[in-house]
């Protein structure tokens, strides 16, 4: 908008009749994309793929918004339903009868007998039954996916855990984006030093293996999910994408349009923001995709090797699984594990399907014969 | 060929100092006194403390002096002691985790490479069969897998419920008790005997595609393959020193066998779509039209005619693959506690062992460095294009 402005005021010499076009600029664009994007569709919905991953998306479009719905209409009470501070005070419990303790310690029964020390009374005498809460409980009709081993809601978190998913993906592509076409757009038009500096940053970049950089930088600083958006968003908008971004940039800058732009008189900053930016988005959407995949498994990783300060998210919920001992239990403690895990490979890989479905709009070449 | 290779090597050289700098300024300028406060221990230290701590320390000089100091010690070796393992150098414990993450690196690599080179190549060559979208999808399911999740799958189905593979670690400790050897000395060994093992087969399998005769082509290759299984045998049977390692190296192999097939597994699919989508491309050339049109067989259109233009796109794809194949191990490390160099550099982050964790940060950059220039020499080698135009 600013931008707009600016140029109007630095030409006075253009008439009256381009200066109304220009007012309703947006307008023109608004109904340039409603079009671009009707006819991209046609293509996305003939690649079944794309359309998978999109399903996968809205599907956890909705989980995420569930929470909301269900603390609002009462539902889900907060205090058991909290994903992080909520607690189950009524547990299922299993009904057991009092034995002697066996002191050989291999033995099955004394195994349970330690495990039950200062969790039942002690007043109770040899064949007396009691009742011992379970905790984690598996799933009920009130917990649809039982509740992890501090008694929260398995089905909350992974909800939550969905938004935090969706926030951090979303915020580090849009980073990835904004940085990415950018550099590549300036990188391609400014040439020279320009040009050679910012790519030499970008080869070093790729080179760095992120995970292990994030390891380091999260360990040693306290890091919060934003701050991990926005590094794996320079990560990658500075590397990869501003490379491939660069090279299309490249083929923009030498169409007509952008002769003309210069010859009209438009600064540097109008036609890289203006000519150079709008024609490299369509591909940099694609690198958001693959940014958001990305973005998604990072967080999961740290969050699981315990390195990333967050309240609550899918590689949070492994962690806690990990660290309480009931990782290897997939038999008997399921719920602790597979639905986080599938989870977040299922968000990754519909952020991929979709990318790849927005490959054939992007690159005619592959589109079948 | 050899001006290429220089000027690569030049590169790297410039490269691997940018990283130095950007490593040890983003440990600079990130926020806190971290270094002295964690060194103490003490956040309540009296101020003289600090100042001697920092003195000490070397924090005290100015900016520049101290990254001068860190560049110069780095390059004669000395990255420090580790705060954990007290009074054992840096270099030290990084000399004998590198071996043990290249051997992991290296075997889950060359197999997944292989695998998926294979796959994809069939694939492409079968377009529109009904199982394609199926393929497809499982492709970018094993691409997406989340590594954790799936590592402890994988633990679970093989060391759990079937009880066939070991859960996790290097070695198992029961049967080193009375082990003659060190384990380390056994596993260079392995390393080694491994190492030349791997060459010889790439050698042959690299002569293999140079030649135009198909027959030599296929000797070459089965050759290579069969000569590296003699050497290992002979060495572990046949030689006396590798009669006596053989159960302890065997033990090492055991313990190595799960984390390689999760990490194949994991990136085999990138791999084998990559492939078919290059093959697919490839298969639309005039070129191969004129090779079915010669007449000859569909092995020979698509192994020589369309598979060796189709490599081309799957080896740049390593170029950018270095650092996610990288990242992949050191995960994998981390679930599997494969005493490696992703678990040192998890283990010190968690414990804040900085030097360590700086050390072995380091070493994992230039590992990602050495690949890139093997992965860029390698290919320089395959197209002839990049080396005449000698682009930047």
């Amino acid at each position: 908008m600013m931008n707009a402005v600016e140029t109007r005021t630095e030409d006075p010499d253009i008439p009256d009749v381009l200066g109304a076009e220009v007012d309703s600029w947006w307008k023109i664009r608004l109904a340039l994309t409603r079009r671009s994007f009707r006819e991209n569709w046609k293509i996305f919905r003939r690649n079944k793929v794309g359309l998978l991953g999109l399903v996968i998306i809205a599907f956890w479009a909705i989980m995420a918004a569930m929470p909301t719905v269900f603390f609002a209409t009462g539902f889900w009470n907060p205090a058991t339903y909290d994903p992080v501070t909520g607690l189950e005070l009524d547990p299922p419990t299993r009904t057991m009868v009092m034995v002697e303790r066996i002191t050989d310690p291999n033995t099955e029964i004394d195994r349970r007998a330690a495990l039950l020390d200062g969790r039942i009374p002690d007043t109770l005498q040899i064949g007396d039954t009691f009742d011992l809460p379970l905790q984690p409980a598996p799933p009920d009709a009130r917990h649809w996916l039982g509740t992890d081993p501090l008694g929260r809601d398995i089905m909350s978190q992974l909800m939550h855990g969905a938004r935090a998913s969706f926030f951090l993906g979303i915020l580090a592509a849009v980073v990835t984006v904004v940085i990415g076409t950018t550099i590549g757009s300036m990188a391609a038009y400014f040439g020279g030093i320009v040009d050679a500096s910012l790519m030499r940053l970008a080869d070093l970049l790729i080179m760095i293996p992120g995970v292990a950089l994030l390891i380091v930088i999260g360990g040693l600083f306290t890091f919060q999910l934003w701050h991990l958006a926005v590094v794996i968003g320079i990560l990658s908008g500075f590397g990869g994408t501003a490379i491939v971004l660069k090279s299309q940039a490249l083929a923009v800058k030498v169409k007509p349009f952008i002769d003309a732009a210069r010859v009209a008189g438009g600064s540097a900053s109008h036609i890289i923001f203006y000519h150079l930016i709008p024609n490299v988005m369509p591909l940099s959407v694609l690198y958001m995709m693959f940014t958001v995949t990305g973005a998604i498994q990072s967080e999961a990783v740290l969050s699981f090797l315990g390195i990333l300060n967050t309240d609550t998210s899918w590689g949070l919920m492994m962690n806690l699984a990990r660290t309480q001992g009931y990782l290897l239990q997939v038999t008997d403690y399921w719920w602790l594990t597979v639905p986080a895990g599938l989870s977040v490979t299922l968000l990754s890989a519909a952020f991929f399907l979709v990318g790849r479905g927005m490959d054939e709009i992007v690159n005619p070449r592959l589109r079948r014969r | 060929m050899l001006r290429y290779v220089i000027r690569r090597l030049i590169q790297m050289v410039f490269l691997f100092l940018a990283f130095l700098t950007v490593t040890w300024f983003l440990l600079y300028i990130l926020p806190g006194d971290a270094v002295a406060l964690k060194y103490a221990g003490n956040p309540n230290i009296p101020p003289e403390a600090r100042e001697v701590a920092l003195q000490r320390l070397g924090l005290d000089k100015p900016v520049l002096i101290q990254f001068r100091d860190y560049m110069v010690n780095f390059f004669q070796g000395d990255l420090g002691v580790s705060f954990n393992q007290y009074p054992r150098p840096v270099t030290e414990i990084i000399g004998e985790r590198l071996p043990r993450t290249l051997v992991l690196f290296l075997a889950a690599l060359v197999t997944y490479y292989w695998a998926g080179f294979l796959a994809g190549k069939y694939l492409a060559w079968r377009r529109g069969s009904r199982g394609e979208m199926l393929i497809t999808v499982s492709g970018v399911g094993l691409y997406s897998l989340f590594l954790p999740f799936f590592a402890l799958m994988m633990i679970w189905l093989f060391s759990v419920q079937l009880d066939l593979l070991p859960i996790s670690k290097f070695l198992d400790p029961e049967k080193w008790r009375d082990a003659p050897f060190m384990a380390n000395e056994v596993f260079m060994r392995l390393f080694w005997v491994t190492l030349t093992a791997a060459i010889a087969m790439f050698a042959a399998s690299f002569a293999a595609l140079r030649t135009n005769n198909r027959r030599l082509e296929r000797t070459l290759r089965w050759g290579g393959i069969a000569l590296a299984a003699l050497w290992f045998l002979f060495y572990w049977f046949g030689t006396p020193s590798g009669q006596d390692m053989r159960v302890y190296a065997g033990d090492i192999g055991y313990h190595m066998v799960l984390p390689v097939l999760v990490l194949t597994l994991i990136n085999f699919g990138g791999v084998m779509l990559l492939t078919r989508s290059s093959m697919l491309e490839t298969l639309r050339e005039d070129y191969i039209l004129t090779a079915r049109a010669k007449g000859l067989p569909e092995g020979v259109v698509r192994d020589r005619h369309a598979a060796r233009t189709a490599l081309l796109p799957v080896v740049t794809s390593l170029v950018l693959a270095v650092a996610t194949v990288i990242d992949g191990g050191v995960i994998t490390e981390a679930v599997f506690s494969w005493p490696g160099m992703g678990e040192i550099l998890i283990s010190s982050v968690i414990s804040e062992d900085i030097p360590l964790a700086v050390g072995a940060f380091s070493f994992i950059g230039i590992m990602a460095l050495i690949g890139h220039f093997v992965v860029d020499v390698l290919y320089g080698v395959l197209d002839p294009r990049i080396r005449v135009t000698e682009h930047g």
